[in-house]
């Protein structure tokens, strides 16, 4: 067949597959008005079309078809293979059972992330505690001083500076957010870099904390300081740990490949620690919320701890337990 | 339609067709990075005012902060398949099967960002770029993203519309592919190009000037049309 014969043959064809893309391709405006299109023919109608592409370059029919058949086709793949998620139920069967499955499968990492995060916050803790001087190894006078001044008994809201005294619990809720969230999505991207970044952020967030938590155990303001960090404590450092377990997961890609090239095992790796980031995520802005709108009011110390234990054996729970048994592929 | 000194990667759909990804260099991209950080400054000058609701308003600019900084780029990709910069450029963001982004995607390549942008200014990223044959930074490798070029509606090719005049036999499918491509662009090129052109077309029946023009037209109208002048 000549070329000028298959144009006239299919122009008709083209022509309202051209239409059904102008409608597709101009989003609600286009849509508003009563379609006279018929989305139902479309994929039928995409497949002829490349068809054609294919017939136009096996017949070696002219390059200016060829690039129109081409640029048919093409405007028509991002439709037909577009993906939408409905976002509200995906959101709730991610946190549901998505995000803990994949923890689960990822244990060692996450382990690690937590050995990472809660060893040298103990070792730090206990040292801060017996000796007055290690502190100053981590943070200068200054930094010492904003501390104490934090955690002072004499304060009205404790775990504000003086001068954030007067913030509302909304203004240190977007506070929280800013830094936590930040710094769970900095330990993640830094393990990249071989998985050594995740593994830093992690030890130096774990010896600030234990650092802290001695000095000011040893300084008697332990009273504020505990009952503050009890609530939102299980959320935040569990969340932080999983963040960096995430940044692992891309290190060991790089490092230990196993049988897939690095390329393909980063791929692999990413798309689940991006999954784990996610839920790290959703655990940091509930964190956010009890450290903002709990943390520092004014319930009894015992109600306090009991919130904070109760947190923790909420997330052991969630973790361990959440979307066992149901395998309805997710 | 095989160029093999390019930029364009060509992926295989379930179709059993190649369609053609034309990939995005890192000079539109830089520029579309500009445009966004400019967009991110403005909006942090206009969200500045909320300081002055107090506390309530101090919060809703730290969130908006927050969003600024991490969620600016991943809501624009999935959303509308670029950020505002991008698409100002020009240029879309897609999985490397050429199908529109998801959010997985999008949050590892932006999040990734982070990496790319050590030691300074995307430095990590521009050499990540430059050595990697489709120009991805870090966060593309890890994500399996492309950044494209949108071609907007390309050139229309002109008619073949002179009488036929029977080719050459033995015309292999590269000539026949340049002779055809020749006829639908002569119109577009300047009159000295179009007869050079012509003259390489027609060196072994030796026409010179508009007379190998016209005969390199009509082999095209042989070869679009066939022998017979159907009535139109």
């Amino acid at each position: 067949m000549k070329q000028q014969q298959f144009e006239a043959a299919n122009a008709p064809l083209w022509h309202e597959y051209r239409l059904l893309l102008e409608y597709l391709d101009g989003g609600a405006k286009a849509r508003r008005n009563p379609a006279q299109v018929n989305l139902q023919g479309f994929p039928a109608l995409y497949s002829t079309i490349c068809g054609h592409y294919a017939l136009a370059r096996t017949r070696a029919y002219s390059p200016g078809l060829i690039a129109d058949l081409h640029d048919l086709a093409r405007r028509g793949y991002r439709h037909l293979y577009r993906r939408r998620p409905r976002v509200l139920s995906a959101a709730l069967g991610f946190m549901a059972a998505d995000f803990p499955r994949v923890l689960r499968r990822h244990a060692l990492a996450f382990w690690m992330g937590m050995a990472l995060l809660f060893l040298p916050m103990l070792a730090m803790g206990v040292a801060a505690y017996l000796d007055e001087e290690i502190i100053y190894s981590l943070m200068d006078g200054l930094q010492v001083g904003n501390l104490e001044e934090l955690y002072d008994p004499a304060n009205r809201k404790p775990g504000r500076s003086r001068e954030r005294q007067a913030d509302t619990d909304f203004a240190m809720f977007g506070f929280y957010i800013m830094n936590n969230v930040g710094i769970g999505f900095r330990s993640f991207a830094s393990g990249l870099i071989f998985g050594v970044g995740s593994a830093v952020i992690l030890v130096f967030n774990g010896l600030n904390i234990g650092a802290a938590a001695g000095h000011l155990t040893r300084l008697d303001y332990g009273g504020t300081f505990w009952t503050f960090v009890s609530g939102h404590g299980p959320y935040e450092l569990t969340a932080i740990a999983i963040s960096g377990a995430a940044g692992l997961l891309l290190g060991k890609a790089l490092l230990a490949p196993g049988r897939r090239s690095r390329l393909a095992a980063l791929r692999e790796n990413a798309r689940d620690a991006i999954v784990l980031v996610g839920g790290a995520a959703i655990m940091l802005l509930l964190a956010a919320v009890v450290e903002a709108f709990w943390s520092s009011g004014s319930a009894p110390a015992a109600v306090k701890y009991g919130v904070g234990l109760a947190g923790w054996v909420l997330v052991a729970l969630y973790l361990a337990l959440a979307g066992r048994g149901r395998h309805d592929g997710a | 339609m095989q160029p093999s000194i390019d930029t364009i990667r060509f992926n295989e759909t379930p179709e059993g067709i190649d369609l053609g990804l034309r990939v995005a260099g890192p000079v539109p991209r830089a520029l579309a990075l500009v445009l966004d950080i400019v967009i991110r400054m403005a909006l942090y000058l206009i969200l500045t005012p909320l300081i002055v609701l107090a506390d309530f308003g101090l919060g809703l600019m730290l969130l908006a902060f927050f969003g600024l900084e991490w969620l600016y780029p991943v809501v624009f990709e999935v959303w509308r398949g670029a950020t505002p910069g991008k698409r100002a450029m020009g240029l879309r963001v897609v999985h490397d099967d050429g199908t529109p982004i998801g959010l997985p995607a999008s949050m590892i390549r932006n999040l990734l960002r982070v990496v790319d942008f050590l030691p300074l200014l995307y430095g990590v990223g521009l050499v990540a770029v430059l050595l990697d044959r489709d120009f991805r930074r870090l966060g593309d490798l890890a994500a399996g993203t492309l950044v494209l070029r949108v071609d907007g509606g390309h050139q229309p090719r002109g008619a073949v519309v002179a009488a036929p005049v029977a080719p050459p036999l033995g015309l292999g499918l590269e000539a026949q592919q340049a002779i055809l491509s020749f006829a639908e662009r002569s119109q577009r090129l300047s009159e000295a190009r179009r007869i050079e052109l012509a003259e390489v077309l027609t060196q072994a029946s030796g026409d010179r000037g508009e007379l190998a023009v016209a005969r390199v037209r009509g082999w095209a109208s042989w070869l679009a049309r066939g022998r017979m002048q159907e009535s139109r």
